[in-house]
């Protein structure tokens, strides 16, 4: 996995809550095999319009966002399937952060991203920031006044700081093993081989009940030793 | 001791070892993979020279691309090019695969428990976030992404950091013509989306046991469109008597069956096992429940109406607005005056034969409304044969609807099968989600006893209200 320490770059908004994997990269994409490409689909159907050509009214086709860096949305982002895809044409197509904010209110609570998205992200060294939701807003609001703007991720500091006039960061928290994770970017299956002998110590005493060679003779391929 | 839950029983039982970061490493029973996103995982192995580690707990299928009227006709290059790419990793790294030539063919989530797979107390993961279904068994089941497909591949085992419990019960019983997908629906409409987001459902109560394996399957099927990677309902005598039945050649038998079985009966939840959190409906009080918006949590009753962008708490005017923009609807336009093109009824979360046959009894005798589609599409070559066998076909051949062979199809339309731009749909799957069913396409999500009422009228009708067989 790539490691993640610092990102300085253009910090894009959108502005949507419960923002699915289906719209992050719709089906049509998910039928490569190979793991680079992806950035093409990424919002695909609000970044094109029907004739193909870029859709003027989506942010990210604004001039001041060719070359976002960071993005900032709303709550629930990445619901839906488990597509890596997702993650992967977040990346590809340059971002290298993410921000959003978790809601807690009476009995709401609203996580900034849903779980299978927010595993991924760690995966792929995308650091995925939550903010409380009034600081969210204020950066929604900072941008509007300044598109354009500049922001940096931190992650051994763990702060965020947009480099407009006003210039006030703001300081996030990360479980401690994630964070670790990321700045050493490890190879998160040799760490989980290192287990070895944890893991045959419990396969001698676990149990998985699948019988090995009774009723097992339909028709299936690929497996050599029935 | 501690008076314990059902997940925490399974996680106890598979905790391999605690990890340095407060972690635990898991390991799993049952990995199921399908086309679309386990190429990129065999790729990582190749890279790293890394082996399956136990090649025998991992089971293919092809579901997602597959055409359902020839299925050995896929045209699509690309389409083609990864169902090819699954066969050919499956041989080289020696797992089974069920293709479209093996009568035991169907999506992921509706073969595992139909082969035996999927048991009570195991671990179940797959690269796709429906895997929440086989918790309908009292398994701890949930999606994972690619990387971690790869992971499991490698060493049969996964990082986890433990989730938070959350108990839903439904007191009371259904209406007659109100099913497992109307409580499922009930449930998001009422914490929303997100409301599940941490934590492991399980859910009880009579309404749940009084629901057949399928039908609690459907419920567990959509604990993730909750939020909840995971849903779980305690194994009882219905569950022990699915997997014991029928042909389910993974299943144990013999000895093995009776050591298991009592394992079986030791997992639910103890009497004053604690959660982190609860929520109880009336299940009696529950009607049919059809979406409206591009969210699975906008929902409301088939006796309701299309809201007021203002008025949909959790929800920013803003978002409605482009949501019922984008679904062509008019605040305050009773929900069953919505008139739809096309009715879909198939998927992981009503694929399985007691939705077609709840979908016949409706359409018996009847005919569909001039104009509409309906496409029914079995979940598996099992269901499908089953389904002939008991001349369901027929009952939806002469009802005027198309009779297709087994996949995921119109749910997520990565096939063939989709909508147009601006078509509105009548379907049994588990999103709603902008252009999900094709581009510009109007998914309205309901039970199968609902989309085959709403193919006879051309518009949603209250099943209860509206004469059928039940
Ligand atoms: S039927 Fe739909 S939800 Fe289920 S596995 Fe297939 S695409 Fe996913």
């Amino acid at each position: 996995m790539q490691a993640f320490t610092s990102v300085r770059g253009v910090i894009a908004p959108l502005d949507r809550a419960n923002v699915d994997t289906d719209q992050i990269i719709p089906k049509q994409f998910l039928k490569s095999i190979a793991r680079s490409g992806f950035e093409r689909g990424l919002f695909f159907d609000w970044r094109y319009l029907p004739d193909g050509r870029p859709n003027p009214d989506f942010v990210l086709n604004a001039p001041v966002y060719q070359k976002a860096a960071i993005l900032v949305v709303r709550q629930n982002f990445g619901c839906g399937s488990s597509r890596e895809h997702a993650v992967w044409a977040l990346a590809q197509y340059g971002f290298q952060a993410l921000i959003a904010p978790k809601i807690s209110r009476e009995n709401i609570h609203i996580p900034g991203f849903a779980d299978i998205f927010r595993n991924n992200c760690a995966k792929n060294g995308i650091l995925a920031v939550e903010l409380d939701a009034p600081q969210v807003d204020e950066i929604f609001a900072r941008i509007e006044r300044h598109p354009g703007v500049e922001a940096t991720v931190d992650l051994p500091g763990q702060t965020i700081t947009l480099h407009d006039d006003k210039g006030r960061g703001f300081s996030f928290d990360i479980e401690p093993s994630l964070k670790k994770r990321l700045l050493q970017g490890l190879d998160d299956i040799a760490v989980t081989l290192s287990h070895r002998q944890a893991i045959a110590a419990f396969e001698r005493r676990h149990d998985v009940w699948l019988p090995q060679k009774n009723g097992d003779r339909h028709k299936c391929q690929g497996f050599g030793q029935e | 001791m501690a008076p314990k839950t059902l997940f925490e029983k399974i996680w106890n039982r598979h905790r391999v070892t605690d990890l340095e970061d407060g972690s635990t490493l898991l390991y799993i029973d049952r990995h199921l993979i399908h086309e679309v996103t386990s190429p990129q995982a065999f790729e990582g192995l190749r890279l790293a020279g890394r082996q399956v580690h136990r090649p025998e707990l991992t089971f293919a299928t092809m579901d997602h691309n597959i055409p359902t009227e020839n299925r050995h006709d896929i045209r699509d290059p690309v389409s083609r090019a990864q169902v090819e790419a699954l066969a050919a990793n499956c041989r080289e790294f020696g797992i089974r695969l069920y293709d479209l030539e093996s009568d035991k063919q169907g999506i992921v989530h509706i073969i595992g428990p139909e082969l035996g797979l999927t048991l009570p107390g195991t671990t179940v993961v797959c690269g796709d976030s429906h895997t929440s279904t086989h918790g309908a068994f009292g398994a701890l089941a949930y999606g994972i992404g690619t990387s971690e497909v790869e992971h499991v591949l490698a060493t049969q085992c996964l990082p986890q950091t433990r989730p938070k419990t959350f108990r839903v019960d439904f007191t009371g019983h259904l209406q007659p013509g109100v099913s497992a997908k109307d409580l499922i629906l009930k449930l998001i409409g009422t914490i929303g989306t997100a409301g599940g987001t941490g934590y492991v459902l399980e859910y009880g109560g009579p309404a749940i046991r009084a629901l057949s394996m399928e039908g609690r399957m459907t419920v567990c099927n959509m604990s993730i469109e909750a939020g909840a990677r995971a849903g779980m309902i305690a194994p009882d005598d219905t569950t022990i008597q699915y997997v014991t039945t029928g042909q389910r050649p993974f299943a144990p038998q013999g000895e093995m069956l009776e050591k298991a079985v009592a394992v079986w009966r030791s997992l639910p939840s103890d009497a004053d096992a604690a959660y982190d959190r609860r929520i109880t409906f009336d299940a009696s009080r529950i009607t049919p429940q059809v979406t409206w918006g591009t969210s699975p949590g906008m929902v409301t009753d088939i006796t309701g109406s299309v809201p007021a962008p203002d008025q949909v708490p959790g929800h920013s005017a803003a978002d409605i607005e482009k949501s019922l923009q984008y679904m062509g609807l008019t605040p305050g336009t009773p929900m069953t005056d919505i008139r739809i093109d096309t009715v879909f009824i198939g998927s992981c979360t009503n694929g399985r034969i007691e939705d077609l046959r709840a979908a016949a009894r409706v359409l018996e005798g009847r005919r569909v409304a001039p104009g509409v589609r309906v496409l029914v599409v079995p979940g598996s070559q099992q269901v499908l044969r089953q389904a002939e066998a008991e001349g369901l076909h027929t009952v939806f051949m002469s009802a005027g609807a198309q009779w297709r062979q087994s996949g995921c199809s119109m749910c997520l339309a990565m096939n063939p099968d989709k909508l147009s731009p601006g078509e509105r749909c009548a379907s049994t799957s588990n999103r709603n989600f902008e252009g999900r069913q094709g581009k510009g396409g109007r998914t309205h999500l309901v039970s199968p006893q609902m989309a085959a009422a709403a193919a006879v009228n051309g518009h949603f009708v209250d099943i209860r209200t509206w004469p059928h067989k039940e």
